[in-house]
């Protein structure tokens, strides 16, 4: 009894104990590609030439993600493009001018800045000395070459402002057009097998490929100028940072940005690096950037793993044992509760967290970035399932000599459950746990996708970057913490469980 | 006294207990005795609360059985099981004392009431700091017992307490139970299967079949004046063809042993 206590007691701490995280005045958000990524890091960089400090939450996921982040005031400002905020944030809105979009964003207390100076939309691409040789600089010179061979991505090809209206437009003749995986695109177009590709006009292998973008003369592709979004309280609270930050406006090239993509992606230098070299060139901002070693990053990204699971599976397992127990004494209050958690487990994780965005973030709590409560929430609500079925099972699969048995001696049913039916049904609930904390541990890579970091984000990093060090760097330690878990349990076992449960009957 | 004011039982078709009406008096021992499905352990479960009658009253020293005093009236009577139903997480010390330590006695009373129990059941004391599953079947069934008798109840209810034991240890206990009960006083209702077991411990038989008492009386009574050709057929299938004649219906295990 004292040992449960002593348990319980141990579990409130590491639970809900509050990990002292260093909150930074300022965050800073990017989507899940390089180009968001460096913007970002240009802007914490921007930031810090001013003297204030500032957080980039990396990579925290999509655009109606990242801008519910903003919309929230979990990020103050990220990097985004002026046809995505049309196409996803106003779904397809269509906004004449810089001036309407801008009043749409105020509306929802959002500020927007000028172009920071490139477009970056679909373009169509070729080989440079291809396109030299030919005399192509513009799409429409392309009417004159009907027997160039086209390779595209599917998704060009379906797209409304891609591939299906562009003959069209510009009266193109060529008919041999070909879907093609963007990789393999590249590839066929280097060995001469395809005169044209799609592309993104800053795409980090036009670089790479020494490719030549060809002028949409005719404004065909919808523009996604690149630009800044920040709160609309911002300037108030730090007006020498918006100023600082402000400097981007106009500043950045198509090219350029291009040259940086490659410096990240093809070169392999941090997205810091690739921001600070051109910072430096341009408006001779000189930060320092320290890249963290591997020891360092997979010892942080270890903490907030471990903050991960802690902070979902306890409460999860305080949860989850009292439900569990409900449901074995009352069977039809159980078949409500078996199947709730039963279907939460099959809600695919990315919508589960963007399910519980809004409900966390309307509770007054972080809903993104790292160590998020929505993250925290969805692996809570994962770990419920093992548990609770465990503890269902446990406790309707005790002997009903044992039932009898302590009715008859007359205990009270608070001290069967505590005395009897709960060591009885031990090995089965620890099992339960057992299950949920390596589930819980896979499951917390996926945080990531949220900015919650955790091992998951050097996967989705390598996965970005194509880099296979960077995913083993997340899996590798996941796994290795999945065993070391399990290990612990074994361990644990052998203390809690009791020693009549485990000790074999003697001849 | 132990009354069982028209009692039965059903589950779906199947009767397990017809109306019944019985009076037990205290210091006698009563023997429910059939074949397996008769309905002798649902009449002992009912009288103890463990299975909801559908229909009448348990009336255990003048009160009725109900959801508010049936923890309290448990207490006053013993209840051992046939497999013991010791509890597998507990040694065999913390089964037996585990309700008089809910009921807050002290220390010395407790280790006074083990060690009296362990030289009247005869376990050596060394095991009481044994698992369940670390004991013999005997073993077993004497620290169920103990286990019953630890609040010294009036009443003792045992669901065929030797079913699952060997010839001889179950002959050994059969005659420490006789001890037991003579010398405590206790009243008793024994559920057996075993004629023998039955007519050697049992002050008063009453043979079930189909979940009705077909018969109350001693064993003599039962052989000599059987009320239905089934009471005959129960008793000559029991005692076996060739022992017909050779053992009167009063030998138990020591008689048996003797021969």
């Amino acid at each position: 009894m004292t040992r449960l206590i002593g348990i319980t007691v141990v579990l409130l701490i590491i639970g809900f104990v509050p990990l002292s995280v260093r909150t930074k005045q300022i965050r800073i958000g990017s989507k899940k590609f390089t180009e968001s990524v460096v913007l970002g890091e240009m802007i914490r960089l921007l930031c810090e030439d001013v003297g204030v400090e500032a957080t980039h939450y990396r990579e925290l996921g999509g655009t109606k993600l990242v801008y519910q982040a903003l919309l929230q005031g979990d990020i103050d400002l990220y990097p985004e493009y002026t046809g995505t905020i049309a196409e996803e944030i106003f779904s397809g809105q269509e906004f004449s001018n810089m001036t309407e979009l801008r009043a749409a964003l105020n509306k929802q207390g959002v500020e927007i800045s000028a172009t920071i100076g490139f477009n970056n939309t679909y373009a169509l691409a070729m080989l440079k000395p291809r396109a030299a040789e030919l005399g192509i600089s513009k799409i429409s010179d392309l009417s004159r070459f009907p027997d160039l061979a086209f390779g595209f991505s599917n998704e060009f090809l379906d797209r409304k402002d891609g591939w299906k209206n562009l003959p069209k437009y510009y009266d193109l003749p060529q008919r041999t057009v070909t879907g093609l995986d963007h990789d393999v695109a590249y590839r066929q177009l280097r060995d001469g097998k395809i005169d044209l590709i799609d592309a993104y006009s800053t795409d980090a292998k036009i670089e790479d490929y020494d490719l030549t973008i060809l002028e949409d003369d005719r404004g065909y592709f919808p523009r996604y100028d690149a630009v800044i979004l920040y709160r609309s309280d911002l300037p108030a609270r730090t007006p020498e940072l918006v100023a600082s930050v402000l400097r981007l406006e106009d500043l950045i090239r198509a090219d350029q940005m291009t040259v940086m993509n490659k410096r990240v992606e093809i070169d392999q230098i941090s997205e810091g690096r690739a921001a600070t070299e051109f910072l430096r060139d341009q408006i001779d901002v000189d930060r320092e950037v320290i890249d963290s070693t591997r020891s360092q990053r997979i010892a942080a990204r270890s903490i907030e793993h471990l903050d991960l699971v802690r902070r979902s599976l306890i409460p999860a397992i305080l949860i989850a044992i009292p439900l569990g127990i409900v449901a074995a004494k009352r069977p039809r209050t159980g078949q409500i509760i078996l199947g709730v958690t039963g279907i939460v487990q099959t809600i695919p994780s990315l919508a589960l967290l963007v399910m519980l965005m809004p409900l966390i973030a309307w509770l007054g709590l972080r809903s993104v970035g790292l160590g998020s409560t929505t993250a925290v929430a969805a692996l809570l609500l994962y770990s419920l399932l093992p548990i609770v079925r465990n503890t269902h099972s446990g406790l309707n699969g005790i002997a009903p000599q044992y039932h009898e048995s302590a009715l008859a001696i007359g205990l009270p049913s608070m001290v069967r459950l505590l005395r009897i039916e709960l060591p009885l049904a031990s090995p089965s609930i620890l099992a339960g746990i057992k299950t949920a904390a390596v589930l819980n541990i896979g499951f917390a890579t996926l945080g990531a996708l949220i900015g919650a970091g955790g091992y998951g984000q050097p996967i989705i990093t390598g996965i970005r970057l194509n880099k296979m060090y960077l995913i083993l760097e997340g899996a590798i330690p996941a796994a290795l913490l999945a065993l070391l878990v399990q290990l612990g349990f074994d361990l644990f076992e052998k203390w809690f469980v009791p020693r009549g449960l485990r000790i074999k009957a003697t001849p | 006294m132990l009354e069982l004011c028209g009692v039965s039982k059903r589950y779906g078709d199947v009767v397990a207990l017809q109306p019944t009406t019985r009076q037990l008096s205290p210091g006698r021992t009563y023997v429910l005795l059939g074949t397996s499905g008769c309905g002798k352990s649902t009449l002992l479960k009912i009288s103890l609360g463990l299975i909801k009658p559908d229909t009448g009253t348990v009336q255990f020293e003048g009160q009725t059985l109900s959801p508010d005093n049936v923890l309290q009236i448990r207490q006053k009577i013993g209840y051992v099981i046939q497999s013991g139903g010791l509890f597998p997480h507990l040694t065999a010390r913390q089964n037996v004392t585990l309700m008089a330590e809910f009921l807050n006695w002290s220390t010395v009373d407790i280790r006074q009431r083990v060690e009296q129990l362990t030289s009247l059941t005869r376990l050596p004391t060394s095991v009481l700091g044994r698992y369940p599953s670390q004991l013999s079947g005997g073993q077993q069934q004497r620290v169920a017992l103990i286990r019953a008798l630890m609040l010294d109840p009036d009443w003792l209810l045992l669901d065929e307490p030797l079913g699952a034991l060997d010839p001889i240890i179950r002959n050994d206990l059969q005659n420490e139970l006789k001890e037991i009960f003579q010398s405590l006083g206790k009243s008793v209702v024994l559920v057996t299967h075993d004629l023998q077991e039955a007519s050697f411990l049992g002050d008063e038989i009453m043979l079930l079949s189909d979940g009705k008492i077909l018969q109350t009386g001693s064993m003599q009574q039962l052989i000599d004046q059987p009320v239905d050709p089934f009471v005959t057929r129960f008793i000559q299938a029991q005692r076996g063809p060739q022992t017909q004649h050779g053992r009167g219906a009063e030998s138990g295990p020591q008689g048996s042993r003797a021969t």
